[in-house]
């Protein structure tokens, strides 16, 4: 059998990409199913991640799925000097499919080589977030209505920021429009600029985050700026306030615009922005269950039609 | 003079390999990559030998040894567009260019320390992205040939 791990979706194309927001529109209509009865789901989180934990969890749940796992290395046998191999094995045994998180950068591919169940990358160390990518791109479509000729914005970390470089990857067969707003310090790292123009992406740099700056966006994608980012903390200081969203800088906004965060937010986004209609981190983080129950069905070999055709949802 | 001299010591070999056209930098890390100063067989190092092709070039003949390709990796990261020459029954049995693989798996360590491949006993690969640069399969981090360190 094809091993149907999702450890990275850049490679993706438009196709499998819309196969998979069309799914997550489904279990966005009908969220709770026994799709996944009598399947065991494991979450194995080498790295603790609170948020991404239950938000697979709370997908598998949804689905009738079982769930095993741990939430801290401290208490399993890696700890105990076990390899990574050997845990994945052991797990195969009992679970039909593997949701893991880990610090080190490739674990989640080494992983899916030494085990025939499929593997889901739930973040491999700042290498790759797939899980996220999709509910980004799930939450771009469904407010957009189309994932084309759009104009994004990316503010704040654009140097250590996984997120924003998977979500650039995986746009750049649906002409965007990036602007890049960071401080020089955390500006797009030279390889993501060379990425766009080797694949013909537009993109403008600026430092300036203003009401006019932001007036022609589509999604405005917040990041955090962290201190412990900075070498030069005098530099921190200085544009630690530059970069943080109030909603008076709403006022000259386009009507569709939303504002998109990985979460969690600290500062980078006053409160005050919740109430406005453009705010949309909280149901981002909502539409990453959805994205979620399609990615462990289509590791798990059920189709689009299987999910439309699903006599399982409980209403 | 030495250009006889020199083909005297490749025609003296009966049985084993030369590796020509060798950096004159880099001739002593091929040698201790080697590990000749183990070798019990005749071994000639040569350096600062004139050539058409380098201006300087080294030169190391070694009597009885045959490359695996494994050996032959090592030596195309290391210097890349080396020539080896495999004698046999003193006759030149083989001769080629050594230009770096498309694919090399364990040869090379790679240089991100929270990369998968330093922290588990696996199996490196890294894929040539151009003659310059590799790229490791797994951190996906490229790495320049010049800082590249074996395993």
């Amino acid at each position: 059998m094809e091993n149907r791990s999702i450890v990275s979706i850049a490679d993706y194309g438009k196709e499998k990409i819309q196969y998979l927001l069309d799914m997550a529109a489904e279990f966005e209509a009908h969220p709770n199913r026994q799709l996944l009865k009598g399947k065991v789901v494991a979450t194995l989180f080498f790295e603790p991640s609170t948020r991404t934990r239950l938000s697979f969890e709370t997908a598998a749940n949804r689905l009738g799925a079982r769930v095993i796992g741990f939430t801290d290395p401290k208490v399993t046998s890696s700890s105990k000097g076990e390899t990574l191999k050997d845990t994945i094995k052991m797990v195969s045994n009992y679970a039909d499919v593997i949701v893991m998180r880990h610090k080190l950068e490739g674990a989640a591919l080494y992983a899916s080589e030494v085990t025939n169940i499929p593997i889901i990358n739930a973040g491999d160390g700042s290498n790759l977030h797939p899980s996220q990518t999709m509910l980004d791109l799930y939450s771009i479509y469904k407010t957009q209505g189309t994932l084309e000729n759009l104009n994004i914005y990316m503010v704040g970390d654009l140097k250590y920021g996984r997120t924003v470089h998977s979500l650039l990857m995986s746009m750049r067969k649906y002409n965007p429009t990036f602007h890049f707003i960071a401080p020089k310090e955390l500006e797009m790292p030279e390889e993501y600029k060379l990425y766009c123009k080797q694949n013909n992406i537009k993109y403008i740099e600026q430092q300036d985050f203003t009401e006019d700056t932001i007036a022609d966006a589509d999604i405005l994608y917040m990041t955090r700026v962290q201190r412990e980012r900075f070498t030069d903390l005098m530099e921190y200081e200085r544009v630690k306030d530059a970069y943080i969203l109030r909603a008076d800088m709403l006022s000259k906004a386009k009507e569709n615009m939303k504002i998109l965060h990985p979460l969690p937010r600290v500062n980078e986004i006053e409160y005050d922005v919740d109430d406005s209609k453009h705010a949309y981190y909280f149901e981002q983080a909502q539409n990453g269950l959805y994205a979620r129950e399609a990615l462990i069905c289509d590791v798990l070999g059920i189709t689009l039609e299987d999910v439309k055709k699903d006599t399982t949802i409980i209403k | 003079m030495e250009q006889n001299k020199e083909n005297m010591m490749v025609a003296a070999l009966e049985n084993g390999s030369v590796i020509d056209h060798i950096p004159t930098d880099k001739l002593f890390t091929v040698a201790q990559l080697l590990q000749l100063s183990e070798c019990k067989e005749e071994v000639v190092i040569a350096n600062n030998l004139r050539s058409n092709v380098m201006n300087k070039k080294g030169l190391i003949k070694i009597s009885g040894k045959f490359f695996s390709e494994s050996e032959i990796s090592k030596l195309a990261v290391l210097c890349p567009n080396i020539r080896l020459t495999v004698i046999r029954d003193y006759e030149v049995a083989e001769k080629r260019e050594i230009t770096l693989p498309e694919e090399l798996t364990n040869i090379v360590k790679c240089a991100n320390p929270v990369c998968i491949t330093n922290n588990e006993p696996m199996k490196t690969v890294f894929y040539r992205k151009d003659l310059q640069t590799l790229k490791c399969r797994y951190c996906g981090k490229e790495q320049n040939l010049k800082d590249i360190k074996l395993k």
